[in-house]
């Protein structure tokens, strides 16, 4: 294939990424976000799988098996629990406007500059020649794609490496670190590696859907060819006893540790992150992700073996199968898919590893020089991260060219798995265990370090032959003892299980070791109590921090890190929330907290107290001291609390008292209308009989009658609101007797019998020989009885009225029902008919009543223990029916209080 | 964890230990015995099965509940 195609190609896509970028960083501008969504940031995650699992997977399946899955099954388990670690590091790292793993770390630890300097270093050290190989990757592609070394490249102006690092540095400068954005996310460069991610994945696919089903018959074809080769028949199964487990193991837990600590996968997971709740759905669909990207690996190594043999190199077999079988289109996609894997890794790395460059080395020492002036700083910043971008892509450039070609760099990517997943004990540790301290978080880092550093680094630079490796087999000056690769003559194990096992051992050991053994300092226990317990305190997070500053000072420092745009809106914000104009805020706590959180955004945590600190007059804090503040924050919480649940409790009595004034307007004017009907009728005969002196006596005694009986019915009407006043109040006289209730329902049916005589009606009774008697009020039951049955009267049809009383005994109470053969109440009415006023029927039909015998009836029941209700279906007549306990229980007190 | 709606902690957690059971030694001895389905061998059809299973599985515990 020409060079020139396969350039254009790149050039081509490295525009397209320009695009994408571009594009949505101005929906970003718009408010349109692009990457606000679970698919794009999952997609993201994909910057895990670089041109080193791009190319190297069919590789290690072409030689190991199914050795490659290892590097994917960790992420699958880390994935398994991302939605309490990962959510936790999310919250932890937005509340205290952290941006790289290194200010993860010092923050949690005091905000600890040394400890800051001491993770960005190890994360230079293990990351460069992983950047290396990416580098090496893309040349190694374009070799295979066009048949030719960089035999004719003059230096490296002629070497087309040399210019993808070039453009990527600009690609990082452009969309990392355009402008000093606190939340540190870059939303173009975001969406340019959910891109990257689509295109890789596509590319991979391709590939192997044209191995499989073009090259081949489907999967089973390439497996009962390759049970042909008794040494392909192998590559399938653990190959018994020898099968390494522990390596197996360790590399999962690698892997699973590396997913979350690497800086590119913090930076996408971590710092990228816009919703933390979108971590629940990617969290599921990265590995979905991964799976895919890896259902052909195994198909295209065994289909590479078989047609290209052992002459062709596995790792490029992605390339030459597609390019030796007749489709040298496809091999130009395949590379590009390459290309993205390894650009998409350089870029997040660059941006990530600048950031913690310039803000834990770089910006420490210039503060500590004092070489910065007084001025707008924020240009200053963003040029040392630009710089810093150029620095690590030409580092990794530099030691691609000086060991391209070395031992060094086919296992590096596992190297720098390892040297990162120093950072799990301090960082996993911090976030769930508040003992671990500066000092041993420190220790360990150092010690598990080094520990790396001797027994896997130094061996796989010495097996490149730059130093000699005489000290691998025998030990420094002849101690077998201390061999890197059998340390303490531990033997059994490969170099990377061997190695993870000693660097971890050093590093817990110290790491918990230490923590025990030295108490916290009042900074690191406070730190730690807002990392471990981020959950607990949202938007109320105890402010650890007394001393007295300069609201001047403070401004002056927030613009020269911020600039002055950003430092007067953080300002505004604050003196909104306050609720006091700008010029009169008061430097207290929380102001300089937050000033703090907004620099540590800018330059990091750790430089950010120093700054804070040299501007304010601070009281240095005791362990007391903090666990005071915790205290009072605690206590204000709980004022805030009770405060907003009186404020509930007001807010409902208040709602009850309104209801209870409209229930009592209902019935002032229910009660002035039934009032006022009598009284119209008693004025206006009144008036006849005053005015017509000649009336005739018979209509005269009929107007009397008529006066007499409304007068009567006012009367009633009076006591019976009286009645049930003082009934509802509690202040009704009740005279407890022992009462046989058939007595009283004998002498309330006597009492009605002209009544019903008058109606035509029938009334029954249907008693037992004897109940047991009830404790109540006999008068109030008479009272009842009456009630119930003038009702029944009033309803009983003209002719054949029938009412019949039925009472019997229960196990614990007395039933009285009071039938009646009427029309029945309709079911709308049956909720409302104990209600004052609410008569059957409507005004025209009903017969005459006061409407308040019914409540009346309830009331007194209820007062008694019991329960009144209706059974009723409409043209079988109407049930109401009663129920009074033996032994009135809860009602107990209150009947004795009344007897007195 | 209780502040939002998502996944139990406990459903996650036991989910992740059965991952790393069944992807380790002495269980995946049982997978590499050199046994076929379909014609594939059993030991990456298994692996891969079981990956495929925990994505599932992992999905529908998220995803219920809505939100």
């Amino acid at each position: 294939m020409s060079p020139v195609l396969v350039l254009g190609a790149c050039a081509g896509y490295l525009l397209v990424l320009f695009l994408v970028a571009a594009w949505s960083d101005r929906r970003a501008a718009e408010g349109r976000s692009v990457i606000d969504s679970a698919l794009v940031y999952a997609l993201s995650w994909g910057v895990y799988c670089t041109a080193w699992t791009y190319f190297g997977s069919v590789g290690r399946a072409a030689t190991g098996g199914v050795w490659f899955l290892p590097i994917y099954l960790g992420p699958m388990l880390a994935m398994l629990v991302a939605w309490i670690v990962l959510r936790k590091m999310v919250r932890i790292a937005h509340t205290y406007r952290i941006t790289s793993i290194a200010d993860f770390i010092a923050g949690r630890y005091g905000k600890s500059p040394g400890l800051a300097a001491l993770v960005t270093l190890i994360t230079v050290i293990g990351i460069v020649p992983y950047i290396a190989l990416q580098l090496k990757a893309v040349e190694a592609g374009y070799i295979v794609l066009t048949g030719r070394g960089d035999e004719d490249a003059v230096g490296w102006l002629g070497d087309g490496t040399f210019y993808v690092a070039l453009s990527l540095a600009t690609f990082a400068i452009i969309f990392g670190t355009r402008h000093l954005d606190v939340a540190e996310r870059h939303e173009g460069m975001v969406a340019a590696i959910a891109f990257e991610s689509i295109v890789k994945l596509v590319a991979f696919l391709a590939v192997g859907a044209f191995v499989t089903w073009g090259l081949f018959g489907g999967m089973s074809d390439i497996w009962a060819r390759a049970g042909e080769v008794p040494k392909l028949a192998g590559l399938m199964q653990l190959g018994g006893p020898g099968f390494d487990h522990a390596q197996w193991f360790a590399m999962t837990v690698l892997s699973a540790f590396s997913v979350l600590l690497l800086p590119r996968q913090f930076q996408v997971m971590v710092v990228e992150c816009v919703n933390e709740r979108h971590v629940r759905r990617a969290a599921w669909l990265f590995p979905a992700y991964l799976l895919l990207i890896n259902v052909f690996v195994l198909p295209i190594a065994i289909g590479g073996l078989l047609l290209l043999g052992a002459g062709g190199d596995p790792e490029t077999f992605v390339l030459s199968l597609p390019l030796t079988q007749g489709a040298p289109g496809l091999a130009l996609l395949a590379y590009l898919g390459g290309l993205s894997a390894a650009t998409g890794m350089l870029i997040v790395e660059t941006v990530a590893v600048s950031t913690m460059v310039c803000n834990d080395l770089v910006m420490p020492a210039l503060l500590r020089l004092g070489r910065l002036g007084d001025g707008d700083l924020t240009r200053i910043i963003l040029n040392v991260r630009r710089a810093a971008i150029v620095a690590v892509l030409m580092l990794g450039y530099l030691y691609f060219h000086v060991a391209g070609e070395a031992y060094a760099l086919v296992s590096i990517g596992l190297i720098s798995f390892a040297a990162v997943a120093q950072f799990a004990p301090s960082l996993l540790g911090g976030i769930y265990w508040r003992g671990g301290t500066r000092v041993g978080a420190i220790a360990g880092l150092v010690a598990g370090f080094a520990v790396w550093a001797w027994t896997l680094m130094l061996p796989s630079v010495a097996k490149s032959g730059w130093i000699a490796d005489d000290f691998v087999a025998h030990g420094p000056f002849g101690i077998g003892l201390l061999a890197p690769e059998q340390l303490f003559g531990l033997t059994g194990l490969d170099s990377l299980t061997h190695s993870l096992f000693w660097s971890m051992l050093a590093n817990v050991g110290l790491y918990v070791g230490l923590s025990l053994a030295r108490a916290p300092s009042a900074r690191e226990a406070s730190q730690a109590l807002l990392f471990v317990d981020v959950f607990r305190r949202p938007g109320a997070e105890p402010v650890f921090w007394r001393g007295r500053a300069r609201l001047d000072d403070l401004r002056a420092l927030a613009a020269r890190f911020l600039g002055p745009a950003r430092a007067e809106a953080l300002f505004d914000e604050h003196a909104a929330e306050v609720g006091v104009p700008v010029p009169d805020l008061v430097a207290d706590a929380r102001l300089v907290d937050r000033v703090e959180r907004q620099i540590a955004g800018a330059v990091g945590t750790a430089s950010a107290r120093v700054l804070v600190a040299s501007v304010a007059q601070e009281e240095p804090l005791s362990v007391e001291d903090v666990l005071e503040i915790l205290d009072e924050s605690s206590q204000l919480r709980g004022y805030a609390r009770a405060l907003e649940s009186a404020t509930v409790e007001l807010r409902d009595a208040n709602e009850a008292l309104k209801s209870l004034d409209e229930l009592k307007d209902d019935f002032m004017s229910s009660v002035t209308h039934e009032l006022r009907t009598p009284l119209t009728s008693i004025r206006a005969l009144s008036e006849v009989m005053r005015d017509t002196p000649d009336i005739e006596p018979a209509e005269r005694d009929e107007f009397l009658r008529i006066i007499v009986s409304e007068t009567e019915r006012l009367g009633r009407l009076v006591n019976q609101v009286l009645d049930l006043a003082k009934i509802e109040s509690g202040h009704a006289e009740w005279h407890n007797t022992d009462v046989d209730l058939r007595a009283v329902i004998q002498d309330a049916a006597r009492a009605v019998s002209e009544l019903f005589r008058e109606r035509g009606a029938r009334l029954d009774l249907s008693l037992p020989d004897a109940v047991p008697t009830i404790r109540a009020d006999a008068d109030r039951l008479t009272q009842v009885m009456l009630n119930l049955l003038s009702n029944a009267a009033k309803f009983v049809p003209d002719v054949d009225g029938r009412v019949e009383v039925r009472l019997r005994s229960e196990a614990d109470a007395l039933v009285v029902e009071v039938h009646d053969n009427g029309p029945g109440v309709p079911q709308p009415d049956q909720a409302t008919v104990f209600e004052k006023f609410r008569q059957g029927g409507d005004a025209q039909t009903r017969p005459p009543g006061t409407g308040l015998g019914l409540p009346i009836s309830r009331q007194i029941v209820d007062h008694l223990g019991g329960r009144m209700w209706l059974e009723s279906e409409p043209g079988r007549g109407a049930c109401f029916a009663f129920r009074l306990p033996l032994q009135p229980g809860g009602n107990e007190n209150e009947l004795q209080g009344a007897d007195s | 964890m209780s502040e939002r709606r998502g996944p139990r902690a406990q459903s996650l957690i036991a989910l992740c230990v059965a991952g790393v059971v069944l992807f380790n030694f002495p269980l995946l001895a049982v997978w590499g015995q050199g046994a076929t389905v379909f014609g594939l061998p059993l030991l990456p059809v298994a692996l891969f099965g079981i990956w495929a299973a925990l994505i599932a599985i992992l999905a529908w515990v998220s995803e219920r509940g809505g939100g």
